[in-house]
């Protein structure tokens, strides 16, 4: 079948302006002011050329640091216990039950639930004077905390919300793909006498590494993106102990104005998830999967 | 395989134990915005009160509360309806033509996938401040239409490709036309990937807030920005504030007790061969 060459543009130009405009351009914009000194309000023209200056800044700051060595215990802290969790979970559950679409759509709740609800659900849970975290602990006869005020427990805070609403999808992603397992292969290894345990660490675990694999990169790349919770549930404090890169971009852009430095640790934060988008991309490639 | 009662009914035990624990934290948000100052305060614990509605009352009587509902209602259903129509016909080409830079648009498009929202806020704002259409509801639709058809694409792809091309030559030699092929049987076959793309889209204009927040102003609010609006310096109004993230809420609850198949497709869509 022969299509004249304006056929494909018709199809795919809207939808590629789209993107070029309101994605695509404001990420090269955005890059592009790392490497410039503008104030908001001003013309475009007045900016001038500073080179590395704001990325000079950026590394010296000791605040740029601590953000990020938060962010990287955050993504570590989730994505582990979200993994084994979820993994866990998926191998006990995993047997046909009735009702399972009933579960299944109870689990997929924290994710669709607005991450403004969610923050403010975690905040009033943990609140130090009617939180029912502190109604509970006090109810068994323990000593209340300042959950939100104290460093330590509020970066614990912002780690359980991540995990209450991230292990579900590590679960459904688990579900799915053990149900793909082929069962004559299971049913050969019963029939060869392995037990439960050999038949999921030497079998089932194997079978379903690749979408582990993808799991894990989605759940990594995501904790890297993680803001708006965060941004309800403790707004990156007390002082600094929760603020990961991406609320310090938005208050370095919007509360201190130091637009310089948002975009240098824009380009950083940018090059992490696009860095983990490739490996992404080799396990899992739809422009690789149709030739199969 | 027969598996003992017992195993069974830990089984179920489990199950149910998850779900609770998926369920309550939101359960929580209802519970609260149905009681008043006094009893937030004083007895947290204490499940049996008398519901109040006066919160909703208070939240529902705000001057700006129709009008910042609209344009969430706006943002949410025209952001969706242009996500799925561009997403659909850029799915459709980029798995049915092969043309000079299929790849470069493919590639831009899943890296796209990625981009953290944070790092898109300031560019947006000064670019959208050059165009004049910060403060309006049309730069928030153009925003989340570009943000959302990188996943929608890739979603909509997946079904594309498993069509097979033999369906669209049968109806082309029926005398079915390009457009015609595209409406009458490509469509209707992708109509669960739709359904999926809608409810992803949807749930990201209608939940999203912090580009909201930076691009809206009293008269373009949405309903997010509204209730995080709210949180001040002296405290949280949580009775309010309660009584507006329910409301907020509704929407994505009902969807997900409606279509969770859909939207399990779009989780898995891509890592999971359904």
């Amino acid at each position: 079948m022969r299509t004249p060459s304006w056929v494909p543009l018709v199809y795919v130009g809207p939808a590629a302006a789209v993107m070029a405009a309101a994605c695509l351009y404001p990420l090269i914009s955005g890059i592009q002011l790392g490497f410039f000194d503008w104030s908001m309000g001003t013309p475009w023209a007045d900016a001038h050329w500073v080179g590395l200056r704001h990325f000079r800044t950026a590394f010296a700051d000791p605040a740029v640091w601590s953000s990020l060595r938060v962010t990287l215990l955050f993504a570590f802290v989730c994505v582990t216990a979200e993994m084994s969790l979820g993994i866990a979970l998926a191998l006990l559950l995993e047997a046909p039950a009735r009702a399972m679409a009933f579960f299944r759509s109870m689990f997929i709740l924290p994710m669709m639930i607005a991450p403004i609800a969610v923050g403010l659900t975690w905040r009033y849970l943990f609140d130090a004077q009617f939180g029912f975290v502190n109604a509970i602990l006090q109810h068994v006869g323990m000593a209340p905390h300042a959950w939100l005020a104290d460093p330590s427990l509020s970066f614990i805070a912002i780690v359980v919300s991540d995990i209450w609403q991230w292990t579900p999808f590590v679960l459904i992603m688990m579900l799915a793909a053990l149900a793909s397992v082929d069962g004559s292969v299971l049913e050969a290894s019963r029939i060869d006498g392995a037990t439960w345990w050999q038949m999921t660490w030497r079998v089932k675990l194997p079978m379903v590494a690749h979408v582990i694999a993808i799991t894990l990169l989605m759940r990594v790349i995501d904790a890297f993106r993680v803001l708006e919770v965060i941004y309800i549930l403790t707004f990156g404090g007390p002082g600094d102990a929760t603020e990961i890169l991406s609320l310090h971009i938005y208050k370095a852009a919007f509360v201190s104005q130091n637009l310089g430095s948002a975009a240098a640790i824009s380009v950083l934060l940018l090059a992490v998830v696009a860095l983990l988008s490739c490996v992404a991309l080799r396990f899992s490639n739809p422009l690789k999967q149709e030739k199969m | 395989m027969r598996r003992s009662p017992l195993l069974i009914g830990l089984h179920y035990t489990a199950l149910v134990i998850l779900a609770c624990l998926c369920v309550a934290p939101i359960a929580l948000i209802f519970v609260t915005s149905l009681r008043n100052q006094t009893q937030i305060f004083g007895e947290p614990l204490n499940l049996l009160f008398t519901p109040t509605l006066e919160n909703y009352r208070a939240v529902l009587g705000e001057d700006n509360f129709a009008r910042y509902l609209g344009n969430s209602l706006i943002v949410g259903v025209v952001s969706t309806a242009l996500t799925l129509l561009l997403g659909c016909m850029a799915a459709y080409g980029l798995a049915r033509f092969r043309f000079p830079g299929r790849t470069a648009v493919a590639y831009a498009t899943l890296m796209l996938r990625t981009v953290p929202l944070a790092v898109l806020a300031l560019p947006v704002f000064m670019i959208w401040s050059r165009w004049n259409m910060v403060n309006s509801l049309s730069g928030l639709i153009l925003l989340y239409v570009a943000v959302n058809l990188p996943f929608t694409i890739w979603l909509l792809y997946g079904f594309v490709i498993q069509i097979p091309i033999e369906l669209e030559e049968a109806a082309a030699l029926d005398g079915c036309g390009p457009i015609g092929i595209f409406y009458k049987v490509f469509l209707p076959l992708i109509r669960p990937g739709l359904a999926a793309a809608a409810i992803f889209t949807f749930r990201i204009a209608w939940n999203e807030f912090i580009l909201a927040l930076v691009l809206t102003d009293r008269g373009t609010r949405t309903l997010p920005v509204a209730t995080s609006l709210y949180i001040t310096d002296i405290g949280v109004d949580w009775g309010k504030i309660m009584a507006l993230g329910s409301l907020i809420a509704i929407p994505p609850l009902i969807f997900t007790l409606v279509a969770a198949r859909q939207i399990i497709t779009g989780l898995t869509a891509g890592a999971v061969k359904g």
